[in-house]
């Protein structure tokens, strides 16, 4: 018996893989990214990464702005997290200038960092929990995410991009209803976290889903260029704030966790741990603040008339005030000739600020090294014979924030 | 000290009002009818249905999670189905900042939804290109699809976008059903090179 | 005994003798440039001397100063020793008209993105780049936008007045 054939058009290859196109905008992406995979029915062949979907041109924009105005740019890079990033910018700014920040502010800094990180790695969870067919837990801790923007909002009036805090310190001073808004959260998020986690640990489904999936070894990712978590689950323990310390993290007491395998599973459990850590460094650099007594416990910026700005009060009845206000905010000082690069810790690894002056009031050159732009390109290599569905956990497992990214 | 009000007085919520039903348009009411225009209990039945599409780029983004998430669950408003697809959905949502790259996307988005559709430009950055004016960034939605609500704020709070969303109901609830095929909308359409 | 920023400057020299020049230390970090025809060779020595290792690939980025005439584009590269936590800048410098570097994917799988970035933004040709095009930017670009010459704003754009926004 004769079957029929379909014929080819000349010239033509035939092809056993199909090619799917997943994003920019597509649910599964949490973000803008475009990935065309090759597919063998559900496992991935190949992929090939697009980038740059909102590419906002930031170091550009650096190029052109005062220091302290640069702030509300780096707000935007990693959203999750912009606390971070703001005091990762003033961090660098101060070691640049050579400004020395009061014990008090450190911990201060310390305290909203850390919340940061724990804003950022309950997203990324909970995300990697929705993936994964899980949705109960996103709703469920989106609602404790509130207690921290409430916290942020007390302190500098706004949720999401804070631009908190200044070169030097803060703004103004931590309100009481602050401190009890941290104390509500110290209580009530443990309890959360513990539920949280035991929703996902040693759940069946779960594990099934993410051990073995999306896996790479220390040495590749290192090769990679990973940073911060992921790094850490391929068993790494690497950390910017053990190894180099900034804002006075030396004075706390806290471990690294760390992971054997680098898939997904690992990097879950080490941002649960991670945020166990936070929450406890939290707690002594808490304490340490209550320890201030006196007119140093009224201390929240270090003495820079160049870059802090004047008390309002004192704009209106000082001259000496007023011109500085006037210098500052017309991005009228003098910055030092200089390199620095200066890292930090963010939500998902090295976030490090490499910044030229030369003698502008303006930097020459501002560079980030967005960690998440880096270890994307091993996405494909990460993805690579696993199956379809595991693809799209392994990219939120990553914690591939698109405005970092694109910068 | 900073003057700082508080709002001390909390006003009582009107607990009728809360749970009230849809409020019904102007007609004749009678023994078991109702006789209305057409067009209000079509207005009525979308402004209370609308499938939002999130087009989330950014920043933005996260604030729709958060409104869309247990706190401040935009599903009261009707739109408990966040669809994905646009030939479902009829309310784009487009939450912030849209590269020139992006541009293109976006109007296909635009295009691939079926009438009547609404657009919704939430934060500065899909509103005007905001703090973003680069050589890479598309100044404000408008250039490329028309657009119906302008949300404020970098990123506008979660209240914001329910206020804009709310702003977006009254819309659709008066639009007349003929609109979509008027000469107006036509011309409208043809600016922006659709269709 | 722990590696300092002196025994990497006098390793570089007894490898390299006077092709690595200009090594100085700012905010503890140890910089230094070399001419761009051995930047592998340097990198690959950084990389295998046991002594040295610095195995990591922190960051690649360019810089464009106009004024310099005939190394008017520098490209930086930030390399870290995990083991002995120590960090180093290295920089070469290539002249507008002819601006091939050799590329550091061989040796670090982050370089591809990095360097396809830096080709973005300045127009760096790094010669052996497995996939050298445009990555943040849309393909029909024509310009390097992050050199200096380059304006910021979008010059199409025609709903902002200039004189509104004290530019004009």
């Amino acid at each position: 018996m004769e079957h029929n054939h379909i014929t080819l058009p000349e010239g033509s290859i035939e092809k056993t893989t199909t090619t799917l196109n997943i994003g920019p905008t597509h649910p599964a992406t949490h973000g803008v990214f475009q990935n065309i995979m090759e597919v063998d029915g559900e496992r991935v062949v190949s992929s090939d990464q697009t980038v740059g979907y909102i590419h906002r041109a930031f170091e550009k924009l650096a190029e052109r702005r005062p220091l302290y105005q640069i702030t509300t740019i780096t707000d935007r890079l990693n959203y999750c997290s912009s606390p971070i990033n703001n005091m990762g910018w003033h961090i660098t700014c101060e070691k640049f200038l050579q400004i020395e920040t009061p014990k008090r502010v450190d911990y201060l800094r310390v305290i909203i960092m850390e919340l940061a990180r724990i804003s950022d790695h309950l997203i990324c969870n909970s995300i990697v929990g929705v993936d994964t067919g899980a949705y109960t837990g996103f709703l469920y801790v989106m609602q404790y995410r509130e207690l921290i923007y409430e916290i942020y909002e007390e302190i500098c009036g706004s949720r999401l991009t804070t631009n908190m805090g200044r070169i030097g310190g803060f703004e103004r001073n931590f309100t009481n209803t602050a401190f009890t808004k941290l104390e509500k959260f110290l209580n009530e998020y443990p309890k959360v976290l513990k539920e949280f986690e035991s929703l996902f640990t040693r759940n069946r489904i779960f594990m099934e889903r993410t051990q073995g999936t999306g896996g790479i070894s220390a040495e590749r990712a290192m090769n990679y260029g990973f940073t911060g978590p992921n790094l850490r689950a391929a068993g790494v323990d690497y950390d910017v704030r053990v190894h180099q310390p900034y804002s006075s993290y030396q004075d706390f007491n806290f471990t690294v966790p760390v992971g054997t395998t680098g898939d997904n599973y690992d990097r879950f459990l080490v941002r649960n741990a991670e945020m166990w850590e936070s929450i406890s460094i939290i707690r002594q650099a808490y304490e340490k603040v209550q320890a201030f007594k006196g007119a140093e416990a009224e201390v929240y910026h270090a003495d820079v008339p160049e870059y802090y700005l004047p008390k309002k009060e004192d704009v209106y009845t000082k001259m000496e005030a007023l011109i500085w206000h006037f210098k500052i905010i017309m991005g009228e000082i003098d910055l030092p000739k200089g390199q620095i690069y200066c890292p930090v810790e963010g939500g998902n690894g090295e976030l490090g600020f490499y910044l030229i002056s030369d003698g502008g009031r303006t930097p020459f050159r501002l560079h980030f090294r967005r960690p998440c732009f880096i270890y994307y390109q091993a996405y494909p290599e990460l993805i690579k014979g696993g199956m379809l569905s595991d693809a799209v956990v392994t990219m939120s497992s990553l914690n591939l924030i698109a405005g970092e990214l694109d910068a | 000290m900073r003057p700082v009000r508080f709002n001390i007085h909390p006003k009582e919520a009107e607990i009728a009002d809360a749970i009230g039903m849809g409020k019904a348009p102007d007609g004749v009411p009678g023994d078991g009818f109702f006789a209305t225009q057409l067009s209000s209990v079509v207005g009525l039945a979308r402004k209370n249905s609308l499938w939002p599409l999130p087009f989330a780029t950014s920043c933005c983004g996260i604030e729709f999670m958060a409104t869309m998430a247990s706190h401040y669950d935009l599903s009261r408003f009707g739109s408990e189905r966040v669809g994905f697809s646009p030939r479902q959905c009829d309310l784009l949502m487009v939450m912030g900042t849209i590269a020139k790259k992006m541009a293109p996307v976006l109007r296909q988005v635009y295009i691939q939804m079926a009438e009547p559709r609404w657009v919704i430009a939430v934060g500065a950055c899909a509103s005007s290109g905001g703090i973003f004016d680069t050589y890479s960034v598309l100044q404000g939605i408008d250039q490329v699809i028309p657009v119906d609500v302008y949300v404020p704020g970098c990123p506008p709070r979660p209240e914001a976008i329910i206020d804009g969303f709310m702003k977006i109901q009254d819309l659709v609830g008066q639009e007349s059903i003929r609109r979509r095929n008027s000469e107006q909308y036509k011309a409208l359409l043809n600016s922006y090179g659709i269709q | 005994m722990s590696l300092t920023n002196e025994m990497v400057q006098e390793k570089l020299i007894a490898k390299f003798s006077d092709q690595v020049l200009q090594f100085a230390t700012s905010y503890g970090m140890l910089s230094f440039e070399s001419p761009k025809e051995i930047n592998l060779k340097v990198l690959q020595f950084l990389y295998d001397e046991p002594s040295l290792a610095f195995t990591f690939l922190t960051d690649i980025c360019a810089v464009n100063y106009p004024n310099q005439k005939g190394a008017e584009l520098v490209v930086v590269y930030h390399l870290h020793n995990l083991k002995e936590n120590i960090r180093l800048r290295y920089s070469v410098s290539t002249s507008l008209e002819n601006t091939d570097v050799y590329t550091a994917t061989k040796l670090f799988e982050s370089a591809n993105w990095m360097e396809r970035e830096t080709y973005d933004f300045f127009g760096i040709n790094f010669v052996g780049h497995p996939n050298l095009k445009r990555i943040l930017n849309v393909d029909e670009m024509d310009y390097f936008p992050l050199r200096k010459e380059f304006p910021l704003e979008d010059q199409t754009r025609i709903d902002k007045d200039d004189e509104m926004f004290g530019r004009g």
